[in-house]
């Protein structure tokens, strides 16, 4: 079967996992024991692990905004949302609160009234997503502070510290809430007709709101779903340092969601999505992160090395470019 | 008309009077990025409390014109001294100008500030990063007698403390044979980035076991890779050493609990010093050195208790 006879959609998921796959392989060849992975204790041990473990959060952050992107949306303030769930937990483990159900209650309350104000700055009110999440980014790390009063939090709860470090079936605890929430968004979006009207606002909000869909209702949701997200993210982050840290907490990380989901094939302007592709690409940069630091190149390169790589696998993923390619292929074949 | 007079005289004797009790100095920081800074600003306010300074406290929040609008006000309000705690280096000149107009004069503290004329400020008051590279790399060849492969995870990159301590460091470990830097990357100066490191340094290392000893730009990234060497079933502090620099307060907790061997301090104290300069400068004092070093102790699994006890307490 040759690659222009493979329906639209093979076509988009073929080349981020391609790209995941070529990556994997650089690493072997870097170090060759990067796929070696041991038991240890009754718990898995090697880098792939690591990969999975330490894209958790990002790959968190980009189930929701799949979401809220797949509405023609974007979520700035999901960093700065991990810093206030973090320091929300942190602070109520310091203040004395034992019960871990207060604490991880807590976080994900912080997570959905962030996300509520989004929503429905944006799905009520009209504002452009851009500039109403944006409040949120710089004011969240601000309100994070004010909680930790402007220090590194420093807790000891060892049930909350599982949500980081723990291990279930031999895997780290992290990625069992990846696979979880990953499940349980999928369920909702595709067993239910709520992924449709996701997809249908993203395309044309009116032309959805004329057949009867909320859009308004819609929006405030996946801006809820995108919170909670970055709350968990959140809560894992402080977690597995032990400390709730106002102001390196899920930084830039808005950033890596939005380009996880990029790469994941979605569009800014909307429309179509996969959450699965989306936390594809949250493996992707991950495992670029993860090559650079085993590759042992000086730390002043390791940003320009990320920029290429994406930049490469962008483009292989462009139709555009495809077609150019194509037609430059075609010119070269007629002079000869 | 002759009451607003008196009025006016009566103010300024009022004015005069206070500043003759009490000594007025603003003071420019840049921000609250981490909590180191958030602890010197906390102490220079104790300080100021504790001699009867009335402290205009500005926060720049990173921003130079922020710092150069503060310092502005404080020379309007005819201030009597003016500490700044400058977030870049360059770009002084003019502001500082303006404050030697005033006759006010001026500390600088921590970071440096470019001038080509030193006659601009009083002194400054700061670490030295090199030296403080040169006292963790003292103190590791002395633990391992010179024989050491050794992991560095770096501040962030292009930092001026990055820079030095990096250079301090590995000035010393250049006369050694048996001592090499195996890995170097950085960590931006956060325990979480130091722990994700870590871990995949540990398995570039195949599994860490040849590792001598770790060595960190700061205390954060220590905190954060102990974690990590603890999850790879090694002993931090043990099979492998920890050295790094700050001494905050969570690294006496780990140097009590055997996961860290060393600590160079970083005072964030430096308003004792630059208010004892400035009451020497206003009472006639003028032969002040450009740059006062804050020389920082290292604490150690042997000398650590002492502290740990009066942080406790405080």
């Amino acid at each position: 079967m040759r690659y222009k006879d493979l329906s639209p959609a093979v076509r988009r998921s073929l080349w981020p996992i391609i790209g995941l796959f070529v990556l994997l392989l650089a690493n072997v060849l870097i170090s060759p024991e990067f796929f070696s992975i041991e038991i240890k204790d009754g718990r898995f041990y090697g880098s792939l692990i690591d990969v999975m473990n330490r894209a958790a959060p990002v790959a968190l952050l980009a189930i929701g905004m799949t979401l809220v992107i797949a509405t023609g949306g974007v979520d700035l303030s999901v960093g700065s949302v991990m810093a206030i769930a973090g320091a929300v937990s942190a602070g109520l483990i310091v203040g004395g609160v034992d019960n871990i159900a207060i604490v991880i209650g807590g976080g994900l309350l912080a997570g959905v009234a962030a996300g509520f104000v989004n929503g429905f700055l944006v799905g009520y009110f009209g504002i452009q997503p851009i500039v109403a999440t944006l409040i949120l980014m710089v004011a969240g790390r601000g309100i994070a502070q004010l909680i930790n009063s402007g220090q590194i939090v420093t807790f000891h709860h060892e049930a909350f510290e599982y949500l980081g470090v723990g291990y279930l079936f031999g895997l780290p605890f992290p990625i069992i809430l990846v696979i979880i929430t990953f499940v349980l968004v999928q369920l909702l979006m595709r067993r239910t007709a709520l992924g449709l009207f996701v997809e249908g606002v993203g395309a044309n909000a009116s032309a959805s709101h004329y057949i009867g869909i909320n859009d308004k209702l819609i929006k405030l949701m996946v801006y809820c779903v995108s919170g909670l997200c970055a709350a968990v993210a959140g809560m894992i982050a402080a977690a597995d340092i032990g400390g709730s840290d106002a102001n390196n907490a899920g930084l830039w990380l808005e950033l890596d969601a939005i380009l996880a989901v990029v790469i994941g094939g979605a569009s800014l302007m909307g429309g179509r999505f996969s959450v699965f592709l989306s936390i594809i690409g949250a493996l992707i940069i991950q495992a670029l992160t993860i090559t650079i630091i085993l590759s042992g190149v000086p730390p002043k390169f390791n940003l320009l090395i990320k920029a290429a790589a994406i930049i490469v696998i962008l483009l292989l993923q462009s139709p555009e470019f495809h077609r150019q390619i194509a037609r430059f292929k075609k010119a070269g074949g007629a002079q000869s | 008309m002759n009451k607003s007079i008196m009025g006016l005289a009566l103010a300024s004797l009022l004015g005069a009077s206070q500043v003759a009790s009490a000594l007025t100095v603003g003071f420019s920081q840049v921000g609250s990025e981490s909590g180191w800074r958030t602890t010197f600003s906390e102490s220079v306010k104790a300080e100021a409390d504790k001699r009867g300074i009335d402290l205009k406290f500005s926060d720049a929040q990173q921003k130079q014109e922020n710092q150069i609008k503060a310092i502005r006000s404080f020379i309007a309000q005819g201030v009597d001294a003016i500490v700044v705690a400058p977030v870049v280096e360059t770009g002084w000149r003019p502001v500082l100008m303006e404050a030697r107009r005033a006759r006010i004069p001026v500390v600088i503290v921590d970071r440096n500030v470019a001038v080509n004329n030193d006659q601009l400020y009083v002194t400054r008051i700061a670490p030295n990063f090199v030296d403080e590279g040169r006292k963790a790399a003292n103190w590791l060849m002395d633990a391992t007698d010179g024989q050491c492969d050794i992991v560095e995870l770096q501040g962030t990159v292009g930092s001026s403390a990055a820079i030095g301590r990096m250079e301090g460091f590995n000035e010393v470990i250049g006369k050694y044979e048996g001592a090499k830097i195996v890995r170097s990357q950085t960590a931006e100066f956060t325990r979480a980035k130091g722990k994700e490191v870590m871990e995949s340094i540990l398995k570039a290392e195949g599994g860490g076991k040849e590792l001598c000893a770790l060595w960190t730009h700061n205390d954060e990234m220590a905190l954060g890779a102990i974690q990590a060497i603890r999850e790879a079933g090694l002993k931090p502090g043990e099979d492998i050493l920890v050295v790094s620099v700050d001494a905050v307060d969570d690294i006496f907790s780990a140097l009590k609990a055997g996961d860290v061997n060393a600590s160079v301090e970083m005072s964030p104290h430096l308003g004792g010093p630059a208010f004892d300069v400035i009451e020497a400068y206003l009472d006639g004092k003028r032969d002040f050195e450009k740059w006062m070093v804050m020389d920082g102790r290292i604490f150690t699994q042997e000398n650590y208790q002492d502290e740990y006890e009066l942080r406790k307490s405080q």
